[in-house]
């Protein structure tokens, strides 16, 4: 009901979260957060965004609350509802009211996703005013000082009719996330998997030649987290090329010829 | 041998031409080698047989002469098979046909190798002089084939392409389109039409690169990160010269077809190929070959290749497996360097030397040279300038006198999936002759016509082989002429009550955005209303109801509509009853459906066909999707004119091709038309009805609806066959058509 009885610590992040910096993002975010900026950011899928945003959490010292968006998502699933229980009705705060409330770094994941409607609510939140009004319960929230608002999105594979409403995006700060390059791509695999480094390189080689056909054929190239995958597989003493099929090609299409392409280029890349 | 047993072989064979008795001696040599007793008897009676017919000489030499042979390859029984043969042939009127048929066997035994697939051979070449040998009157055939005697020069090169079963196809596509047109069959056999050419095409054996361009083109984005066009050239027609891949700034060149080859798929040998000219694509600097020799370039380029293919397979080392499959093995001291030119031979033992670890070469230069090339790799990607040093040395330290021989040992030294390197040289002077003389020719580039569009070619299916004929039917597409918009108005307006009518319908039709869904268990909002009551009902400690949510949900309409008007000649005809004729019903059916669908806002596009002859089909667009029903559409709908026939199949694929393009939830391809397809080329009435059905699937495969509104009394016996059970209406009352088909619309759409 109120702010009393939240548990705080479950939204801490405990342990660090292996990040390896590819640009001066960090340095970026750390100063966004001293302003209590909001901030989106871009990226393909599976680049690294919500561990980026784990790893900055548990660095600064704040909770984390987040929020897997989708389409069916509406505004009280943000704020909260009111229940139903044995003595008439209660009112359930949100995941978005709980950061408001407690502080914590609310961080709305792949936000097209939802409906634009839905968005809208978060308004308020992001410019000077840094509150939240709970219309249905008649209450006013003002942010915790802690409180920061971070969305991320695809920009790559959505639709026209997928995209931020102009009011939306320009609440906010951005960073650019794509790929990591080669080198830092296959460290971070050794260092998240530990498969040699052979392994790694082949990896990234085999998602390089993926990523040259987006857009033809293919909505997004295989990401860092396939090619974690496939090295997991790897390490647990599969067969590398089985991994391969099972953790970068299956998933990512169901075009035959594409299919066929990238299996070519595992074939030709581990020999 | 004795000379009477040769005398008893010469009075077993009768028949008594000259040319006969010189070489007689021989030919019962080469049987008493190759044959048993039973088989000279059958050799010596078959040969008596066909001297009977009363050809010549010279069927009964052929006979004589390669029989022998044959029957040791295929066995005996082919001597009686061949004989029985050729004397039927004989009875029929392509006597003429027999010299070539009996050239024609040797080449096609030494292609087919058994007894069983020349018997197979035999059925065809014979079915397909029946079938086109044809009679004027009664049933006699007195007619001689004409397309057979020109199918027998090809078969040897048919062979050579074709397996029996595409022989077979190729065959039959032949006798059942040009039956009745024997200069057309003449051409056909004889491989000149371009019909004859395409259907080789698809019927030859391996991986075609039409069937994989797709992938190819994956495949150089996607591991070479490098982007060209394919030029496929053909391997089938040049038999002197091979053309080899190449590529320049047109595209790359490749092979249309490739077979397997040494365990290596066809798919893998052009992605082989590929391969090899994206790395020099990648990695060749071009050089200035002025100051090289021939043998100096020979040798530079073949260094060049090993050195991209080292970087390749430092990159994709799987791809190793594959080169050394189909990279030649030269075996060492195969070459005569007394007689021969051992260039070809020594570079591509030095090639395979570099490539396999395990060439087992012991010749000191190649030894030597292969430790260089790989010291020069060792560090970095080295380079084409580094290349052309080593190979100038290994030119130097190799040469011998008998390089300038004319006789160059080819065998084993042909690398086919490498190019022709004509990208890595530079020429600073553009021959030895100096004063060219020839100045280049300048030529105009042709005006283009930019009044019509390039004509499309669209495949036709035929029922009777349930196969597609490709690129069979050519249809021109332009824009509707334009007449007076006012006379659509004018139409629009007497159907006012009508279009009143029509307006109370659409109301209830148009998309309401939002509608709130009730009584549901789970949904986005409380449904205060309906929780209370459950709440009360459970205070009361009755059964509460527990769907108290409620949710919202979009309900639009997302149609994308095409509307194909038969514009055939039968338009013209004013039904029983009435005083206007089809095509002015159809105009104002037209125009009030245009009116309709413009108020519902769905995407509209309408077009007219007709068709003269498959060289000649006419598709106009009267509406595009992206343009409003104004005056511009009125204009061309109210100059609508009837005439030729109804080719539908066609029409179809090609108005789908738009739709299909269209992004909407539901796709609708309306189809107006008053008889069933027909065209003047066709005799068979079935066999556009057959094609128009495939065309209808291959809409709905791809997602579209399609459904025909026919004017045809009659259609019931046809249509159910083309568009399904429920995929069509037929009008009988044609002039209630204007108003039947916006409701027809509506009701099918809402």
């Amino acid at each position: 009901m109120t702010d009393i009885d939240i548990d705080i610590e479950q939204y801490k992040v405990t342990e660090e979260p292996f990040y390896e910096a590819q640009d001066d993002e960090v340095a970026l975010y750390a100063a966004a957060y001293e302003a209590r900026l909001p901030v989106m950011i871009k990226g393909p899928t599976g680049c690294g965004k919500s561990r980026f945003i784990e790893h900055m959490a548990w660095k600064l010292g704040k909770p984390l609350i987040t929020v897997a968006c989708n389409e069916d998502m509406t505004a009280s699933d943000l704020v909260g509802r009111y229940l139903l229980d044995a003595d008439g009705t209660r009112w359930l705060d949100g995941p978005l009211t709980i950061a408001a409330r407690i502080g914590a770094i609310c961080y709305l994941d792949e936000i097209v996703e939802a409906r634009q409607d839905t968005t809208v609510v978060i308004h308020p939140l992001t410019d000077h005013r840094r509150q939240l009004p709970l219309d249905k319960k008649g209450e006013l929230i003002d942010a915790h000082e802690d409180f920061q608002l971070v969305i991320s999105y695809n920009p790559g594979y959505q639709s026209l009719m997928k995209d931020l409403k102009q009011s939306t995006k320009q609440r906010f700060t951005g960073l650019d996330f794509d790929y990591p390059d080669s080198k830092t791509e296959s460290e971070i695999i050794e260092k998240e998997t530990g498969a040699n480094a052979e392994i790694s390189d082949k990896l990234v080689k085999i998602a390089h030649t993926a990523r040259n056909l987006k857009g033809h054929g293919l909505d997004e190239g295989i990401s860092t987290r396939l090619l974690v995958y496939a090295a997991t597989l790897i390490n647990k003493g599969i067969e590398p090329k089985a991994a391969c099929r099972m953790a970068l090609v299956r998933p990512i299409t169901d075009d035959k010829d594409i299919r066929s392409t990238l299996d070519h280029s595992i074939e030709s890349i581990f020999g | 041998m004795q000379e009477s047993d040769l005398q008893a072989y010469r009075d077993k064979l009768k028949c008594s031409f000259p040319q006969i008795e010189e070489c007689f001696e021989d030919y019962i040599q080469d049987c008493l080698r190759n044959l048993s007793n039973d088989g000279i008897e059958n050799y010596l009676s078959g040969a008596s047989l066909i001297c009977m017919i009363g050809r010549g000489w010279e069927p009964v030499m052929i006979y004589l002469e390669e029989m022998p042979e044959m029957a040791n390859r295929l066995g005996e029984p082919i001597l009686e098979i061949v004989s029985k043969a050729v004397w039927d042939m004989s009875r029929t009127p392509n006597g003429k046909a027999i010299p070539p048929f009996m050239q024609c066997l040797p080449e096609a035994s030494r292609r087919l190798g058994t007894l069983e697939q020349m018997q197979h051979f035999l059925d065809i070449l014979f079915e397909m002089m029946e079938t086109t040998t044809t009679s004027v009157h009664g049933h006699h055939k007195t007619h001689s084939s004409q397309g057979f005697p020109e199918l027998l020069k090809q078969i040897p090169f048919l062979l050579n392409q074709l397996s029996l079963e595409g022989l077979k196809n190729w065959i039959e596509y032949g006798t059942r389109n040009y039956l009745s047109h024997p200069e057309r069959q003449k051409d056909y056999f004889s491989l000149q039409s371009a019909d004859s050419k395409a259907m080789l095409q698809r019927e030859r054996h391996g991986t075609l690169y039409m069937d994989n361009e797709r992938k190819l083109d994956m495949y150089l984005r996607s591991m070479w990160e490098d982007e060209s066009y394919f030029v496929p050239y053909s391997l089938g027609f040049d038999e002197m010269r091979k053309p080899v891949p190449y590529y320049d700034h047109l595209g790359i060149r490749v092979p249309d077809v490739y077979d397997d080859l040494n365990g290596v798929s066809g798919l893998d040998r052009y992605r082989i190929t590929i391969a090899h000219i994206a790395a020099h694509r990648k990695w060749t600097t071009p050089i200035i070959a002025d100051n090289f020799s021939p043998f100096q370039r020979l040798a530079i380029e073949h260094l060049e290749d090993s050195r991209v293919e080292y970087l390749m397979l430092k990159e994709y080392p799987g791809l190793r497996k594959h080169l050394l499959a189909l990279h030649p093995k030269p075996v060492e001291g195969d070459c005569n360097t007394e007689t021969e030119s051992c260039v070809r031979h020594r570079l591509a033992m030095l090639s395979r030397a570099i490539l396999d670890e395990n060439h087992g070469y012991k010749n000191k230069h190649i030894l030597e040279f292969t430790a260089k090339f790989h010291d020069a790799l060792k560090a970095d990607d080295s380079s084409t300038k580094a290349m052309a040093d080593i190979a100038i040395l290994f030119t130097a330290r190799t040469r011998l006198q008998s390089d300038q021989s004319p006789n160059i040992r080819f065998e084993n030294t042909v690398v086919d999936y490498r190019d022709d390197n004509r990208h890595m040289w530079i020429f600073i002077e553009e021959g030895d002759e100096e004063e060219a003389f020839e100045d280049k020719r300048e030529t105009k580039p042709q005006e283009v016509d930019i009044d019509g569009l390039p004509p499309r070619h669209y495949a036709e299916w035929d029922y009777n082989t349930s196969t597609f004929k490709p690129d069979w039917v050519s249809l021109y597409e332009s824009i509707h002429p334009s007449a007076e918009a006012k006379d659509i108005d004018a139409i629009l307006d007497k159907h006012k009550s009508l279009a009143k009518q029509l307006k109370a319908i659409l109301d209830r039709l148009k998309p309401q955005q939002f509608v709130r869904v009730r009584y549901q268990e789970e949904g986005s909002e409380l449904d205060l209303d309906v929780a209370i009551r459950s709440l009360i009902d459970y205070k009361c400690g009755a059964q509460p109801d527990p769907r108290i949510n409620m949710s919202h949900k979009h309900d639009g309409r997302d149609i994308a509509v095409m509307l194909l008007l038969d514009l055939s000649a039968s338009l013209n005809d004013i039904p029983a009853g009435s005083d206007q004729t089809i095509l002015q019903l159809s105009q104002e059916a037209v125009s009030l459906l245009s009116w309709t669908i413009e108020q519902l806002g769905d995407k509209f596009a309408i077009a007219g066909f007709h068709s003269d002859t498959r060289h000649n089909v006419r598709y106009y667009h009267i509406k595009g999707y992206s343009e409003q029903f104004d005056d511009t559409v009125k204009a061309r709908l109210s100059a609508m004119e009837a005439g030729f026939s109804t080719r539908m199949g066609t029409a179809i694929r090609h108005a789908s091709h738009y739709l299909e393009n269209q992004n909407a939830d539901k796709k609708l391809l309306l189809i107006l038309t008053d008889g069933e397809p027909s065209d003047i080329d066709v005799d068979d009435e079935q066999y556009l009805i057959h094609d128009t059905k495939k065309a209808v699937d291959e809409v709905s495969s791809k997602g579209m609806y399609s459904y025909c509104i026919s004017l045809d009394k009659k259609a019931d016996d046809y249509i159910q066959d083309i568009f399904g059970k429920s995929g069509y209406t037929v009008i009988d009352n044609v002039e209630k058509l204007p108003e039947k088909l916006p409701l027809l619309f509506t009701a099918l759409t809402s």
